[in-house]
């Protein structure tokens, strides 16, 4: 009886997770090792011409290391804006912490679309911020560049994850002793020296996980490039997007798919490997 | 030299406390904007544009579409969550880590590659780019959401609780209605009200799944591919008061014990 409640009341979930997670990225990768025929159709065919093509063919590799490189970017930019935040909320903050801390989690649910629609009316041409400067005299004429480029995507994903990194930082700075801090002080350290050899230490598993995050967060991100970027804005979710759409090659997707799958678990295996090893020290 | 250095603190961390919430003003701001142009100052006020939203017929459908999926999908997810992370917490299974690992796949994994692969892999299975292929997507990530909140509960809960009901006679089934049910309520509550939210918001699994009907982020998300029309800034502002507001109800159900 005990037994079989065991396994009765697991196997909804074994069965659904194994239909339509486990399959489908098991048939993902089987069709990145598929080809086509002359009509985009993928027949079976052992053919592993999709991930020759996104080492030699400069269009995949670029942007692959592009994005990564701007991955890094967000990451570094959210942990910076994330570190003054985190610790006014933690050290700074006496009344109402729950208050602020709300204020940087309610950030973190809110509605992806609903931001970066945010940032499209403040930078447009005709935008808020270009009015304001209008209006105030600074510029003559409105800038045309912040909108539709990198800077855009990359500012608005900036934004978007924020959230996911301040979180762990905040929490990081939370578990730190009080009079930890105030025995490095007492021992004669001043602010800087007591940050850069108390503190900083104890919080660098929290930036490490949030700035993870952000990197893969950025990596698999298609949305941000197609709503705010330029035309030659290409990320490397938005190549896997017009491979399924359409430039209608699914082996080729399948493939710039399974790379960034292995990249995105790499990242997240050294990550976890290098909290873990915090834990037990 | 101390207040100075007090003072850039604060400074810097209000400054970055403006920058998460400017443009959620602005958004805010200019949906009671006359003109179609988001442009400063502006000359006239209006609820224009919620009055045209309310009689946008496609907007409307995606709204109704919306809360379709996102209360179907969340139900699924509780009906599959709620016994899984039971058994979880009281069984021990062989792979159990591995299980544990593959049920966050979806909200660890990029949006775009469970897309793609349940787009090339659903049709095998019989079942066409439909609403329901997007509600068997919502559920399968939102069946993450709802196992790790229920699971953190119980692993909170008092191991004799469940003994004790089982010395004083109750059988399995009475004993999880009378007393886990009630215990883990709250989290429960607290993760459907999450699940709601992020069904609603969900884009990069949606977007490969949909056939002809739009869910309300896909339709914005159309909208701003056309051209800004002010209407988004008035369902933006609807979308962030209702998801804020389930937002905050779900963090004080997950706080209570």
């Amino acid at each position: 009886m005990k037994k079989r409640s065991k396994y009765l009341l697991i196997f909804p979930l074994l069965l659904w997770l194994f239909l339509f997670l486990v399959l489908p990225y098991l048939f993902i990768l089987t069709q990145s090792i598929l080809a086509t025929d002359d009509f985009g159709k993928v027949v079976y065919t052992l053919n592993f011409d999709s991930y020759i093509k996104i080492f030699t063919n400069p269009l995949y590799y670029e942007t692959l290391t592009r994005t990564f490189i701007y991955a890094i970017i967000v990451a570094l930019a959210c942990i910076v804006l994330s570190l003054p935040l985190a610790y006014f909320i933690a050290f700074k903050v006496t009344k109402h912490k729950s208050f602020y801390y709300t204020l940087i989690v309610l950030p973190f649910w809110m509605s992806y679309i609903v931001r970066a629609y945010a940032w499209k009316i403040i930078l447009g041409e005709q935008g808020v911020l270009n009015s304001f400067f209008m209006y105030s005299g600074v510029i003559k004429k409105p800038l045309s560049f912040i909108l539709y480029s990198d800077f855009s995507v990359l500012l608005c994903l900036i934004y978007i994850f924020l959230p996911f990194v301040c979180i762990p930082i905040y929490t990081s700075f939370e578990q730190i002793s009080k009079s930890l801090v105030e025995a490095s002080k007492d021992l004669g350290a001043n602010s800087w020296t007591t940050f850069r050899k108390i503190i900083f230490p104890l919080i660098l598993p929290g930036v490490i996980s949030g700035g993870t995050l952000a990197l893969v967060l950025t990596l698999g991100d298609f949305l941000a490039a197609s709503l705010l970027g330029g035309p030659n804005t290409l990320f490397i979710s938005n190549i896997v997007q017009n491979l399924f759409g359409t430039s209608n090659d699914k082996p080729l997707g399948s493939a710039v798919g399974v790379v960034l799958l292995v990249l995105v678990f790499l990242l997240l295996e050294i990550s976890s490997r290098y909290e873990k090893k915090h834990e037990t020290q | 030299m101390k207040k100075v250095r007090a003072f850039i603190i604060s400074f810097s961390a209000f400054s970055v406390l403006w920058f998460l919430y400017f443009p959620i003003v602005i958004i805010m701001w200019f949906s009671f904007n006359k003109d179609s142009v988001s442009s400063f100052p502006i000359a006239h006020y209006s609820m224009d544009w919620y009055v045209k939203l309310f009689h946008n017929q496609s907007m409307m459908q995606a709204v109704r579409v919306s809360f379709f999926i996102a209360i179907s999908s969340t139900i699924a997810a509780l009906i599959i969550g709620i016994p899984s992370a039971y058994a979880l917490h009281k069984y021990n299974y062989f792979g159990k880590s591995l299980l544990l690992k593959i049920i966050l796949l979806p909200i660890t994994l990029p949006g775009i590659v469970t897309g793609v692969a349940m787009l090339s892999f659903f049709p095998m299975l019989g079942i066409p780019l439909s609403l329901e292929a997007v509600l068997i997507g919502h559920t399968t990530f939102l069946i993450a959401i709802m196992i790790t909140q229920i699971l953190a509960r119980f692993k909170k809960l008092d191991p004799y609780l469940e003994m004790a009901a089982f010395d004083l006679g109750a059988s399995p089934l009475q004993a999880f209605f009378k007393v886990i049910l009630p215990n883990i309520k709250t989290a429960i509550i607290g993760a459907v009200l999450l699940s709601l939210v992020l069904s609603m918001d969900e884009i990069p699994v949606t977007f490969f799944l949909i056939s002809r009907e739009n869910t309300l982020p896909i339709e914005i998300y159309g909208m701003m591919r056309r051209g800004i029309t002010p209407e988004v800034n008035a369902v933006a502002t609807l979308v962030f008061l209702v998801s804020s507001t389930a937002i905050f109800m779900s963090l004080k159900f997950n706080k209570e014990q």
